[in-house]
């Protein structure tokens, strides 16, 4: 069962690897270098709202911290447009849980629904003092380094730096979910005070999750930086990357590992492509309600474990025969 | 004999509500307490307080001569008091096993948590232990939610358990349970008090409390009225009272 289970993150993953290797349009590896920077967030956001229930709507913060991290700290520093801009992704990543921080704090110390409206709330906070402070350049934005490489071969290395993180938030969100840490999210989900009255530390594990998760959210929004060249207060403090995060993690199903990563595969790549062919930057939306209606309406647990269901059942039934099988203990195997 | 758990003058306002006022309980280490009383007497309100879930407007909660009053409910666990909720409570959408397991260690700092994993073979060995104990140990692979509500009251019991605690609360372990398995809980407890666990139960059914516990404590309108064995309970006049409530020149008087 547990080859069958892991087995087919391998070609999987050969196929991420392969596709630069294979497909040379730039237009297409674009679209490559975006999915995976979604891939990345949507992954680790899971890995605190998916498992805590806590859905962040501010996560952008993390983002666009990440962005400015990246551009302010090149421009300081003078760093050349050589790629040495890539040494600072970690770093914006760091700078992005220092911020998640008193974020975290504050928003924390209310539950479920309040903490998604203070998430937006102090989501507002950071854009709008990336909009009129100065040092972030206001709405005219701020310019990194230009990096003087050819067309052909731009894209290469944001590819696979993006699918770095994507695997690193992947195998984070795994080891999470192995941890007696990540047991204790998924308690906080189902019941928080029943898990404080068994022993869990809930503020300090929610703190922790939350902190956790701005990490990957933060390299991503550094990487794109670097990639975009350019940065803008209302694309980097976005409330549209807030909304696609948390729809994307909801389209595959909240929680669960793969769940947030084939949203993210799906939704970003499609949005990517309906705004190149048809030129128009919000017909994607059109798209996504209706998806999203259908989503909530047919398998509101997401397409993950709507799929897992239909093929539980099914092995269910065609070991009907078969007395050996305890339903009591096939329950659970395939989650 | 030493008092294990001891409230002294607990009072508790909700708004205009006293829930509890000046609410006095001990708990004689390695017996069955009882706490009975009339629907909206401060039972569980006292518990919620006991248990940190409630913090008392005033006076005091000590464990084994510790000052436990307003400790958040983790600590109060950490320290030893494990308690189960008239409404059960338990993690839906986890697995049985993992309901266990959320609740093996009592004190563990969060760090540890973050940095080991889900759980150690022996804390499997004592959860699957304790699963069997209330017998429901091959229910363990499936998910909580869809347990019966009789099934979720033992396993709320059996988490309890697992963290060994030196006090067990349990809010009407008895209520919409059926005769049979009822009989196995008054059984489950008898066993475990007589390997040393000091129980405190809130319970309507007082067949089952009288049979079971050593002493029974009568609250009144968030107050202790009276305490004694359950033959002196049962014969003291105030009791009655309360239960069937005063006549109306009393209720009158106190209302002026």
């Amino acid at each position: 069962m547990s080859r069958l289970k892991y087995g087919w993150w391998l070609p999987l993953l050969a196929a991420f690897v392969v596709f630069p290797l294979v497909e040379k349009n730039p237009t297409y590896t674009t679209i490559g270098v975006f999915t995976l920077i979604f891939m990345g967030c949507a992954a680790s956001w899971n890995m605190f709202s998916g498992y805590s229930g806590y859905i962040n709507l501010g996560a952008a913060v993390f983002y666009g911290t990440g962005a400015y991290t990246m551009t302010l700290l090149s421009n300081h520093l003078h760093v050349p447009g050589s790629g040495d801009q890539f040494w600072l992704v970690p770093v914006g990543g760091l700078v992005a849980m220092i911020v998640a921080l008193p974020f975290g704090l504050i928003a924390l110390r209310v539950r479920r629904h309040t903490f998604v409206v203070i998430t937006i709330a102090i989501f507002f906070v950071f854009q709008l003092s990336a909009i009129n402070f100065s040092f972030t350049g206001g709405t005219s934005g701020l310019s990194l380094p230009l990096i003087p490489w050819l067309v052909t071969n731009f894209n290469t290395p944001f590819y696979y730096i993006a699918l770095g993180i994507v695997i690193f938030a992947t195998l984070l969100s795994f080891a999470v979910r192995r941890s007696r840490f990540g047991l204790q999210l998924l308690a906080i989900r189902d019941d928080e005070d029943r898990a404080s009255g068994l022993g869990v530390k809930v503020f300090a594990v929610k703190l922790t999750g939350f902190v956790l998760s701005a990490f990957a959210i933060g390299m991503c929004g550094a990487l794109y930086a670097v990639f975009e060249g350019q940065i803008y207060p209302q694309f980097v403090f976005d409330p549209l990357f807030d909304i696609s995060i948390a729809l994307m993690a909801i389209f595959g199903g909240l929680g669960t590992l793969v769940g947030p990563l084939l949203g993210a595969l799906v939704l970003e790549s499609m949005q990517q492509y309906l705004t190149l062919q048809f030129s128009n930057s919000s017909l994607y939306l059109v798209l996504f309600g209706a998806l999203f209606l259908f989503i909530v309406l047919f398998m509101p647990q997401g397409v993950v474990v709507y799929v897992r269901d239909l093929w539980t059942r099914h092995s269910l039934a065609s070991d009907d025969d078969s007395t050996s099988m305890d339903p009591a203990l096939s329950g659970s195997t395939l989650s | 004999m030493t008092t294990l758990l001891k409230v002294q003058g607990v009072c508790k306002a909700f708004g205009g509500l006293q829930a509890l006022s000046s609410c006095s309980l001990n708990v004689e280490k390695g017996t069955i307490a009882g706490l009975i009383g009339p629907n909206g007497s401060g039972k569980t309100t006292l518990f919620n307080v006991i248990t940190g879930y409630v913090k008392p407007d005033g006076g005091s909660v000590t464990l084994a001569d510790q000052d436990i009053t307003g400790a958040p409910s983790n600590k109060v666990f950490a320290l030893g008091i494990g308690r189960t909720f008239q409404i059960t409570r338990i993690f839906a959408r986890l697995s049985v096993l993992e309901n266990m397991l959320v609740a093996t260690q009592r004190d563990e700092s969060w760090l540890r948590g973050l940095t080991r994993s889900k759980s150690s073979k022996s804390e499997v060995a004592a959860a699957m232990e304790w699963l069997d104990f209330v017998g429901i140990a091959r229910l363990a692979a499936l998910s909580a939610g869809s347990l019966s509500f009789g099934q979720r009251k033992l396993l709320e019991l059996a988490y309890i358990l697992v963290a060994d605690p030196d006090v067990i609360l349990l809010d009407e372990p008895a209520g919409g349970v059926n005769l049979t398995l009822l009989n196995g809980i008054a059984e489950k407890i008898r066993a475990l008090n007589k390997s040393g666990k000091t129980f405190l139960i809130v319970e309507h059914n007082m067949e089952f409390v009288m049979n079971l516990c050593d002493n029974v404590t009568v609250m009144h309108q968030g107050a202790d009225l009276v305490t004694g064995t359950p033959a002196e309970v049962r014969s003291n006049p105030l009791v009655l009272d309360a239960y069937l409530g005063g006549s109306e020149v009393d209720e009158a008087e106190e209302a002026s």
